[in-house]
């Protein structure tokens, strides 16, 4: 049974709302971040806020679009848009321009068009068609495969450009995924390997793998109650310490500590895989698997560090870490942001009054940072009723998602509210100091009509597809 | 319904959480922490500080002693450096390439978003090169700023030097800021509010590459800086000049007063350094240079530092004290057999005739009148002790404004030493003193500490009948009425001045035909009074004190010449030929210079 609705009753118009408010927010704030008393109509077209105002007038008429088109059209063609926008992806890589040394833009006339901000929107639809057939079970091999291909091209296309921010913004899909039953277990092993990762960076390797050792066997044996196992598992791990040294010492080379226990577990653990076969003890291969996993995961990560990064990689990821304080180097940016947003104080310094952002101590001020405008001009006060208004909007798109009957549109409303998740706490999290520097536009703030224009589409998608919320059951 | 249902709550949660954490640290950032907003006043608003010139110093006639020059600060900020031909550019400010790199060094790790100094007091000339090819050096910016000049190579110790704040001044003191002058000894520094006049600022709003975007506030906060007051003292600058040049193979002192007023007409300590030395770059350098010199030490200002017995010069106040306490009448004689002897102690004197009285006594200065004199002071009957008159005694010398700093408007200034009946109650024991134990007070040895400036006051409280004003230097301040009230106020001495009179007759008498001929005028009666003070440092302190004329005095003056023997050898000369020159503007004996420039004596 299919029941017509109207569309202009069935709209949610508090995230219009809350819309039109952000792109306003955002338009005052670039007009703030590059006011200069040369150019002081808010109306000037020379100049970034008058050309957002274009941009937004045409976000707009592309919501309008939206709302007219025929509410199918949107499943029906996710792989089309998926692959149209994969195509950009690929266009950009031949004639895109260069700018700061990344092949992000398409130059069309003199607009330029950033595929990266669209291909999200094709992704999310694709996964979400793909996820919403009958019987899918998202743990099966054979869901798996076609997801990570789903993911992983715009993932490889991208990162050929390259474009770290956007790389980062796919993890969003785990939370869809999560959502439809991905296990807790993936999204706990990317928040430890995030902390390995973090780890690694700045503690010594040993220490880390005699931290893991520890951590491993005390953990098994409590959480298992078999201590007499756990015990001759470590006597089988010293053994194993002790034959490798042996051996070291016998072949005249001399290897570390570091080697020794290492090699020791990878030979103590392909004993402990067989035991565990043979006897069915529980949990041991978990232990044991993710045990492997975290010391390679370790080596990679230095190795990558310190072999494939390059030096003013490698400078910004300890500016992140905080081992390294340079405030002309790298660390430039991010000082001058945390001076701007901290001298806001609570009530801000006042529209148009801010000294830090308005004289370009504030790098990518209009962009990237233009979080510090915010900061700097209206204070904690319109500080937290940014992060309010954007918290709200993630909550409504939640309430929006978990209303449907439709798999497909929950699964793409996920995907939506997670991207701007993503988006909303690297971008602001790198401003006020707490991720590394990320280049990533905060959604309807950052001027830019690519980033304006695909965060209206990718809204608007889903308000058309929640109107029809009561027609559809699939 | 959906079996991961509940799983939006997780989603959920992690998405709060994230907005909490970012809440907590802005409100953190933003409402606690103060130093991103200090760091974003130094950030846009540049303060250029408009240093005023400090006020002149002039001498009481009005001559020019100290006046400015401009020089320039080079100052660079770090931030904004780009690369640049450095070699050109060490050509240009005369800097070697390793102490630019060091001094580039040193301000980045200050600051590299505040300013720091490159090279300190540029000369015009160099400045007028540098200007032209700045702009090829974005970061660097020359700020100008004054420096001391002196017209006359003199009076460095009493002038004083300027010199940078440290951090101390800074911390006690907010006016002061890094890099600000500040006087540091001599009339800079007790001057120092009169003479720096007030800083000015500009505030100015500058971009990230420091340019400056506009005023702050239109100016509203700008403040204008004011020029220095002038300084007039009451220095003679030709007067202290002469006595620099007379002295100037000398080790100690000459102070001139003028009595009517307490005016310092001439205060030299000797030996001296020119004060041009002490100024700019060269400062440091020069400073320690002095510092090292321990022989001379010619950074000790001996006028109103230096101790020194006050010798025969002393029998003056004694006599004076005698006659308050009636032990002593003028026409009291005494005998002398080459000295003074009683109870195995013998004070030497010099042959004349005897018996004297007290004026024959002051004209020849004879050691044993003044031992009796003293004696009979101490063994007073009215007294119930020798504790007691002796400290009675002291309280009358007091009276002349020995032993206590007299107030002289320079900083350094120290008490002298006159010792209480305490001191020779722990040096000899209570009881176990009596006035023949401490005779030699009477000649002035022993151990009174009397310096320079407090002798030349006495010099002036005797023209004076038994007043003084506190010797001061300063005269005026320029938009200041009057000088300080302690300035202008009269000290009396307890001595009435009836008591004063036989001891100007026996000062006159002296330089008619006695001891102090040497000072003698033609036309100017001139009192006088020689003294030779032993001391423990080799040959004797050659001592003059002197006023003229005899009735309303204009000059006053004590001279210290150290070891150099008879006060009528060397500091009579010099007093004399002072006075000659004060009061007269001529010298008529020029074989008496000749014989001052002769002075030979090994200092060791």
């Amino acid at each position: 049974m299919i029941r017509k609705t109207n569309i202009f009753q069935e709209i949610d118009w508090s995230v219009v709302l809350i819309f039109i408010t952000l792109m306003l927010m955002g338009w005052f704030n670039i007009y703030a971040a590059v006011y200069d008393e040369k150019h002081k109509s808010i109306f000037d077209f020379t100049q970034r806020y008058g050309m957002q105002l274009i941009w937004i007038g045409a976000s707009l008429l592309l919501a309008l679009i939206i709302m007219t088109l025929d509410v199918k059209l949107f499943s029906f063609f996710s792989y089309v848009i998926y692959g149209m926008s994969i195509g950009l992806l690929i266009l950009v890589l031949i004639i895109g321009k260069e700018v700061n040394g990344a092949k992000a833009w398409l130059a069309i006339g003199n607009f330029s068009l950033q595929p990266a901000e669209f291909a999200k929107i094709g992704t999310a639809l694709a996964l979400a068609k793909f996820l919403s057939q009958y019987n899918i079970k998202i743990n099966d091999f054979q869901t798996l495969t076609p997801i990570s291909i789903i993911l992983i091209i715009p993932v490889a296309l991208i990162a050929l450009q390259p474009d770290a921010g956007s790389i980062l913004v796919y993890t969003a899909f785990a939370f869809a995924l999560f959502r439809e039953g991905l296990p807790g277990i993936v999204l706990f092993f990317g928040f430890t390997l995030i902390v390995l990762l973090f780890l690694s960076l700045v503690a010594p390797q040993l220490r880390i793998l005699i931290v893991l050792l520890v951590l491993a066997f005390s953990a098994f044996a409590l959480i298992t109650r078999r201590y007499k196992e756990s015990l001759i598992g470590l006597a089988i791990y010293i053994g194993s310490v002790g034959l490798i040294w042996g051996f070291s010492l016998l072949l005249g080379s001399k290897l570390g500590y570091y080697k020794i226990l290492a090699f020791s577990f990878f030979l103590a653990g392909f004993a402990y895989l067989i035991i565990g076969f043979f006897r069915r003890i529980p949990l041991l291969n978990t232990f044991v698997i993710f045990m492997f996993g975290a010391i390679i995961f370790t080596n990679s990560v230095d190795y990558v560090f310190h072999e494939m990064m390059e030096e003013h990689q490698q400078k910004r990821v300890n500016i992140l870490l905080g081992l390294e304080s340079d405030p002309l180097g790298y660390g430039y940016n991010v000082n001058q942001s945390l001076i701007a947003i901290g001298s806001g104080g609570f009530f801000g310094k006042g529209f148009l009054q801010g000294t830090q952002t308005k004289f370009n101590f504030v790098p990518e001020q209009s962009t990237d940072f233009i979080f510090c405008t915010i900061g700097e001009e209206w204070g904690f006060l319109g500080s937290i009723v940014v992060i309010g208004l954007f918290m709200y909007l993630m909550y409504r798109i939640i309430v929006i998602s978990e209303r449907q009957r439709s798999t497909f549109t929950r699964i793409y409303g996920y995907s939506v509210a997670s991207i701007f998740f993503f988006h909303f706490t690297i971008n602001i999290g790198m401003t006020i100091g707490l991720l590394p520097v990320i280049g990533i536009p905060l959604p309807f703030f950052s001027y830019g009509g690519s980033s304006l224009w695909a965060f209206t589409i990718m809204l608007f998608i889903l308000l058309r597809l929640d109107t029809t919320r009561t027609e559809l059951l699939k | 319904m959906n079996p991961f249902a509940e799983r939006k709550y997780v989603i959920g949660a992690i998405y709060g959480l994230v907005g909490l954490i970012f809440i907590i640290r802005l409100f953190w950032m933003q409402v606690i922490d103060n130093s991103y907003k200090l760091s974003a006043e130094n950030n846009s608003r540049r303060n250029v500080v408009q240093f005023p010139a400090r006020g002149l110093i002039l001498d009481r006639n009005g001559k020019l002693i100290v006046y400015n020059e401009a020089a320039y600060d080079l100052m660079v900020t770090p931030f904004q450096l780009k690369a640049f031909d450095t070699i050109e550019f060490c050509n240009l400010i005369g800097l070697s390439k390793t102490d630019l790199v060091l001094a580039l060094d040193t301000a980045k790790s200050y600051s590299a978003f505040k300013s720091s100094e490159v090279v300190k007091q540029l000369s015009a000339e160099t400045y007028a090169r540098l200007q032209e090819k700045l702009y090829k050096y974005p970061g660097f910016y020359v700020q100008s700023r004054t420096l001391r000049k002196y017209n006359y190579n003199i009076a460095a110790h009493l002038l004083g030097y300027v010199g940078e704040v440290d951090q101390k001044i800074i911390d006690k003191n907010p006016y002061y800021k890094t890099r600000d002058y500040i006087g540091i000894s001599g009339l800079e520094r007790s001057y120092e509010e009169q003479l720096r006049g007030r800083k000015g600022v500009n505030i100015f709003l500058v971009d990230v590459h420091n340019r400056v975007v506009g005023s702050y506030f239109k100016g509203k906060f700008d403040t204008a800086s004011l020029v220095g007051s002038d300084l007039t003292t009451t220095l003679d600058a030709d007067l202290q000049k002469y006595a620099e040049y007379l002295m100037q193979k000398m080790h100690g002192s000459v102070v001139a007063i003028e009595p009517s007023t307490g005016e310092i007409l001439a205060m030299a300590s000797m030996p001296t350094y020119n004060p041009g030395l002490l100024v700019g770059r060269i400062r440091q350098k020069n400073f320690r240079k002095l510092l090292l010199d321990t022989l001379n030490q010619p950074l000790f200002d001996r006028a109103v530092m230096a101790k020194y017995p006050p010798g025969s010069t002393f029998k003056l106040i004694n006599g004076m004290i005698g006659l308050q306490e009636g032990t002593l009448k003028p026409e009291y004689s005494y005998s002398c057999f080459l000295g003074y002897h009683a109870g195995g102690l013998t004070v030497g004197c010099h042959p004349h005739h005897s018996p004297l009285s007290l004026l024959g006594g002051i004209q020849n200065s004879c050691n044993a009148y003044f031992c009796n004199v003293f004696r009979n002071i101490i063994d007073n009957k009215n007294y119930e002790s020798v504790e007691e008159a002796y400290n009675m005694w002291r309280y009358h010398v007091l009276s002349f404004g020995f032993g206590k700093k007299l107030g002289v408007d320079l900083p350094n200034e120290l008490n002298g030493y006159i010792p209480d009946a305490g001191y020779y109650d722990r040096y000899h024991g209570k009881g176990r003193w009596k006035s023949l134990t401490i005779v030699s007070l009477s000649i002035g040895q022993g151990e009174l500490g009397i310096t320079p400036v407090q002798m030349a006051n006495m010099a002036a409280t005797i023209a004076n009948r038994g007043y003084y004003y506190t010797p001061h230097l300063v005269k005026g301040i320029k938009g200041q009425k009057e000088i300080d009230k302690k300035y202008r106020e009269k000290h009396f001495t307890d001595i009435d001045t009836a008591f004063y009179s036989p001891i100007i007759e026996g000062m006159s008498l002296a330089v008619k035909g006695g001891t102090a001929t040497i000072a003698r005028l033609p036309d100017i009666e001139v009192c006088a009074k020689t003294g030779t003070a032993q001391n423990p440092h080799g040959e004797d302190h050659s001592i003059f004190i002197a006023f003229a004329p005899r009735n309303n005095p204009k000059i006053a003056i004590a001279v210290y010449v150290e070891n150099g023997g008879f006060g009528a050898t060397w500091a009579g000369p010099i007093s004399s030929l002072l006075i000659e020159k004060y009061l007269k503007d001529t010298v008529s004996r020029p074989w008496l210079e000749e014989h001052l420039l002769k002075f030979n004596k090994p200092y060791r």
